[in-house]
Order: structure tokens, then sequence, then C-alpha cells
């Protein structure tokens, strides 16, 4: 009796390969959903996530809304990040007594470089940023055949709107 | 000129004209495998050589034209280079007598059938060949395998065809199909549904297509019985490989759909266009179904498919002697 039903279930199972071709005869239909690069783009970019880019900020277009807390850089699993604070003050000469945090410096980056080659877009840095000044560029077609091309100075374009 | 000269130059040019068609079938079916392939996966296979892709196959077939036939050091010479030439050159004898159309046969022999089932063989004596002479284990696992898979899957194959010549009476291919009408009620898969199925599994089998490919399989053999191939010593295995799938489908289309029969077009059309139905189905197969271990190919085989074939031979028989 068990043979039998063993047996039955094996010709049922023929079953699920029938379904097996519907479904890929399906996809041999449908829409394709990859794209012809160089002739066509993709549209859906919402959530890609490209290289990093610094968020303007909105009362200050021309500068980062960066206040170059180093947590992007701390958090960053592979330092792909690399972030350089602004020079504090001189101190001044004639107070030597003074408080610390009067001579605060300046907050923003000096200086913020990222390397897209060792970047694993794990987003670590954009979720850990008290300021949200972190969020990932929608550019699909980062593409070169120089690995410098892709130490990116992400301060730069800040440096050119000022120009 | 005497009988026996004009059968002569008629299988000159016969070989001729299939080693030209099979030249053709194989560019034009590798690239059709290729885009039936993307269009399941969802994209859009080769397009960027030739208009959509059309040129691929013949670039790709350039490239093994001019690569470098490789031997490794411990490797058999004579066996190594007798194996591709062993699995290609019998193939174009297996399309000899088959009728692509009333008149387009290139060898009429009443025992044509025949023919294909044992000059079919050879390829497995040239995969087991190719996996003995390359002295690689993969290659020698490949052809173990493949060994094993077309010795059991012959028989089915066999008893299969066996029920369909008892009905028909006849060995002869284009006999066969002129028993057969022209439409679908009048072919012999209408008396032998079973015996198809079982045909058409045993054909996917013995051409070592998905989901039976074991002896080339990628992801446990690196290649299988071909992994020590480069060039056209791989080339020639490929070629075989497509050769073989249009020698059984052209098989099946005559033993069951009617061969060349159909209305208002010519024969050859028809023979062609079912033929092609048949190859597109194995492709999809192939898309579909994922590789089979190798106990269950087995039991596949000697559980299932050998016991229903017996079945359909003895019921045949039994409904021929009877009525």
């Amino acid at each position: 009796m068990n043979a039998l039903r063993k047996m039955g279930e094996d010709v049922l199972g023929l079953w699920s390969l029938v379904k097996g071709l519907k479904i890929t005869g399906a996809f041999f239909f449908s829409k394709q959903v990859t794209v012809h690069y160089p002739r066509a783009g993709v549209d859906n970019l919402a959530t890609f996530r490209g290289p990093i880019e610094l968020v303007p900020n909105p009362e200050d277009p021309a500068g980062p809304l960066c206040i170059a807390c180093m947590t992007c850089a701390a958090t960053c699993p592979t330092g792909a990040i690399l972030v350089v604070k602004k020079n504090a003050l001189k101190p001044v000469d004639a107070a030597p007594d003074q408080n610390k945090t009067a001579r605060k410096a300046p907050k923003g980056p000096a200086k913020f470089t990222y390397d897209y080659t060792l970047c694993c877009q794990c987003g670590l840095c954009a979720e850990n940023c008290p300021k949200g000044a972190i969020r990932f560029s929608g550019n699909p077609y980062c593409a070169s055949i120089n690995k410098k091309d892709f130490e990116f100075d992400l301060l730069e374009k800040f440096r050119m709107n000022m120009d | 000129m005497s009988f026996d000269e004009i059968q002569l130059i008629r299988m000159i040019v016969a070989v001729v004209a299939t080693a030209l068609f099979v030249a053709a079938s194989v560019i034009f079916l590798v690239y059709l495998e290729r885009k039936v392939a993307g269009h399941v996966h969802r994209r859009p296979g080769p397009f960027e050589v030739g208009p959509h892709g059309m040129l691929q196959t013949v670039a790709d077939a350039v490239k093994l034209l001019s690569k470098q036939p490789l031997k490794p050091d411990g490797a058999d010479p004579v066996l190594f280079w007798l194996a591709p030439i062993a699995a290609f050159a019998p193939t174009l004898l297996l399309l000899l007598p088959i009728p692509f159309g009333p008149i387009l046969t290139g060898f009429e022999v009443n025992l044509g059938l025949l023919l294909i089932l044992a000059f079919s063989g050879i390829n497995v004596l040239a995969l087991c060949l190719a996996g003995w002479g390359s002295d690689n284990k993969w290659a020698m696992l490949g052809a173990a395998r493949s060994v094993a898979q077309a010795v059991g899957y012959e028989i089915p194959l066999l008893l299969a065809v066996l029920a369909v010549t008892f009905t028909s009476g006849t060995l002869n291919l284009s006999e066969m199909v002129a028993q057969q009408g022209p439409y679908p009620w009048h072919w012999n898969i209408m008396t032998q549904p079973l015996a198809f199925f079982i045909y058409f599994v045993c054909a996917v089998a013995e051409t070592n297509r998905n989901p039976f490919d074991l002896p080339e399989a990628e992801s446990e053999l690196t290649a299988g019985f071909h992994t020590e191939y480069s060039g056209m010593g791989f080339g020639l295995f490929f070629l075989a490989e497509y050769t073989n799938m249009i020698v059984v489908c052209s098989v099946c289309t005559a033993l069951f759909l009617g061969g060349w029969q159909g209305p208002f077009l010519p024969g050859f059309w028809w023979f062609l266009a079912k033929m092609y139905v048949l190859l597109l189905v194995m492709m999809w197969f192939r898309w579909t179904f994922p590789r089979l271990r190798f106990d269950q190919l087995l039991n596949l085989n000697w559980k299932w498919l050998l016991p229903l074939s017996l079945l359909n031979l003895l019921g045949t028989a039994l409904v021929m002697k009877l009525f």
C-alpha cells in the first residue's frame, strides 16, 4: 500500500514540472527588465546606492551640512572615509588661562575624501550621521579604467560652487 | 551511369548538404538557445554583435577556431584527439536516412531507424574515450556517468521506438511518415502518447541535455568529459551535441509528429517547423529544470521509464493482435 502511495505521489509530482514550465514560459513572454545601457538608462534610481555625497547646508548651500564629528569615518567598516577637521583657532596670547571651549574650532570638514573602491555600500555612514549630512548619490554610471578615479574629494563640488 | 553510381553521387551530395545544414543549424541553434535563455531570465540575450546579436555565434565560432588546441601532459595522444572526431563524425551519418521532405531523403534505406539507433551509440564511446584519454578526474567521472546514463536510457528509448514500429510495421522512416496524415489526429502521437513521452525524455537524456546533463555538470565536474579540451576539440563536442539534438528531434518528428506531412506548405517546411518546436521545448526544459542527482537519474530510468515502456510495448502488441 505504502509503495503504491509513494508511486502516486511521484506521478503527481510531475505536475510541479508543468508548473515550472509555466513560470519560465510566462517569463519568456513577459517584459524584459534588462536595460540596453548605452542606448537607454535606468529610471528607478530612488533606492540606488551609488557613491556617497555630502548634503549641502540648507542655510548656506555653498557649504556642507557636515560638522566633521568623524562618526562616519569611525563607523565605516572598510575605512573608505577620511575626514579632517578644520583647525581650531590659535589660542589668544593675552589670555593664557582662557577656557578651552572659548577657542572653539569652526564645525566643518577641512578635507573629506572617500575611496569608492573600498566602499561596500553598507550605508552605516549615512545612517549614523547625526546631521544627516551624507546620502547616496543616484549615479549608476560610475565607471573608469583607472583606480585613482574612484578616490573622490567630496568637498570639491562646494569649492567649485564658490568659484 | 549505373544505379550504384547514381546512388553514390546522391549520397555524396546528401552528406555535403547535411554537413552544410548541420553547420547552419548549429550556428542558429546556439544563438537561439542563448536568446531563449535570455528571455526566460527576462534579459535580451546576445544583442551587440550584428543586428539583435545574430552574428554572436559566428564570432564565437571564429574564436574557437583560432584558439590553440592544447593537450595535457599525461593525456593519451591518440585517444585524446580521436574522441572529438569520433563524437562528431557519426552525427552526419545519422541525418542521412531522415526524410526531410517527400523525396528529400539522403539515403533511402529500409532499416533507416536501426541505422540511426546503431550509430548514435558511438557518441557514448566518444565521451568515454574523451574522459579516459584526458587523464583528468573530472573528465573520468563525467565519462563514467555518461556511460551509465546512456546505457540505461537507450533501453526505454528503443522499447518506445519498437512500440511505434509495431503499429507501422516498418523501420523505414519515409514509409512511417507516409503512413501518417497531415493533421495531428493522423499522427502516431495519438496512438502512442506514452511512447512519445518516454522517447522524448530519453532523447533529452541521450543528448546529455538538462536536466540530464550529468556528464558535463559544471557545478560538480568543471566541464565533465570535455574539461581538458580547448579550441576546436571542444568545438567538435559542442557541434556533436547540437547535431545530436537535431537528430533526436528529427526522428521524433518522423516517428510521432507526422514528419513532413502537413497542409498548405511544402513538406520540408513542416518538417523543419515541427523539429524546431521540439528543439525549443528542449531548450525550455534546460532553462526550467534543475539537474537531477545521479541516483535520481538512474531511478527514473530503471524504476519508471523501463517498466512503463515495457508495459506500453506489451499493450501495443496485445492491441495489435486482438484488433
